[in-house]
């Protein structure tokens, strides 16, 4: 024991800031639940595009969804879609302005439902696009109803006995889908909800980006996330019910690469 | 090797008492405070600051980027 009883002001005087929030970030106060995992995908967005330097040559596509808003917290120049239609919209921007980065940012109900169409398009053209996928298996925004990505057997406000197969189906799995399609370069799915998955999903996202720069095509980050109003768990168990029932149906990793 | 060091700041107005960090620090520095903050959370606070290692996990999971993280190595730095 060499070292003396030390404050945590004079650590913070003397030592060196190891973490801090992005600048991309806007100082608004997220509107999501305590505990959704759209903060961290947020930053982790960012924080690529700050490392990367692209901070005033990228445009954001948000969705309809609990991330409608991501324009007021995300500090680069953003456009808010129709729902569904962010990977059409971000193709527009894209062929207008191919020197930009562009991305779309959208959840299950956005992408996997209404706009299942204009993602399997956009990633058959092979738009030089980013696409982040928020997966969590409800439609969040609207109180909790059933998804196509809903987990069988789980209750939601549309199918409070839990989800029938027989009568509803299965759950999609959008990113395996389009990983088939030749114009997609880069599809991986990922998690937020605890640190080692965190630095795995920055390193998926800043992949991503620079597939984008490198011209190979579309490239598809699904991050599996929790909602644990609409699945009415606390934050921590919502967590952990992730870890157990959605990671085995939604495996985590690089599908193409 | 002088041992590592942190100390976390938290931005009690921004937490929305959560509870994630609390369980994701590995050295149980954090906890939620019986306070509640303007908007009626109870936001985290270090009731354990000497245990800290300044190692980020807690500011990685925060969905609210509310922890600012500082770390001090006491032989490097005069």
């Amino acid at each position: 024991m060499t070292t003396s009883v030390i404050t945590p002001e004079e650590i913070i005087k003397k030592g060196t800031v190891v973490f801090k929030k992005t600048e991309l970030m806007t100082n608004n106060t997220l509107s999501y639940c305590p505990g959704c995992g759209h903060g961290v995908a947020h930053r982790l967005v960012m924080e690529v595009i700050e490392e990367m330097g692209i901070g005033e040559e990228t445009i954001g596509v948000a969705p309809v969804g609990c991330s409608v808003l991501a324009y007021d917290f995300m500090n680069v120049d953003m456009q808010q879609a129709a729902h569904g239609r962010a990977p059409a919209v971000a193709t527009g921007i894209k062929r207008v302005y191919p020197e930009k980065y562009v991305f779309t940012y959208q959840g299950d109900g956005d992408l996997a439902a209404i706009g299942t169409s204009e993602t399997i398009h956009a990633c058959n053209r092979g738009e030089n696009i980013v696409i982040i996928f928020i997966n969590n298996g409800i439609y969040g925004m609207t109180g909790g109803q059933m998804a196509p990505t809903t987990l069988a057997g789980m209750k939601s406000s549309t199918s409070p006995y839990g989800r029938s197969i027989p009568t509803m189906g299965y759950p999609i799995k959008m990113t395996e889908l389009v990983a088939h399609l030749p114009g997609v370069a880069y599809a991986t799915r990922q998690a937020v909800h605890e640190a080692k998955y965190v630095r795995k999903a920055k390193k998926a996202i800043q992949k991503a980006f620079e597939n984008q720069r490198d011209l190979k095509g579309t490239s598809i980050v699904e991050i599996v996330s929790n909602c644990n109003s609409g699945w009415k768990m606390t934050p921590v168990d919502a967590n952990k019910w992730l870890e157990e029932n959605m990671l085995p149906y939604f495996p985590l990793g690089d599908i193409k690469k | 090797m002088a041992k590592v060091i942190g100390a976390v700041v938290i931005d009690t107005e921004a937490c929305k008492g959560c509870d994630i960090c609390v369980h994701a620090c590995p050295t149980d520095v954090l906890k939620l405070n019986d306070q509640v903050n303007g908007k009626g959370y109870n936001p985290a606070y270090p009731a354990n600051h000497a245990a800290c290692t300044g190692c980020k996990i807690c500011a990685l999971v925060c969905p609210d980027m509310c922890i600012t993280v500082y770390q001090y190595k006491p032989d490097k730095v005069a």
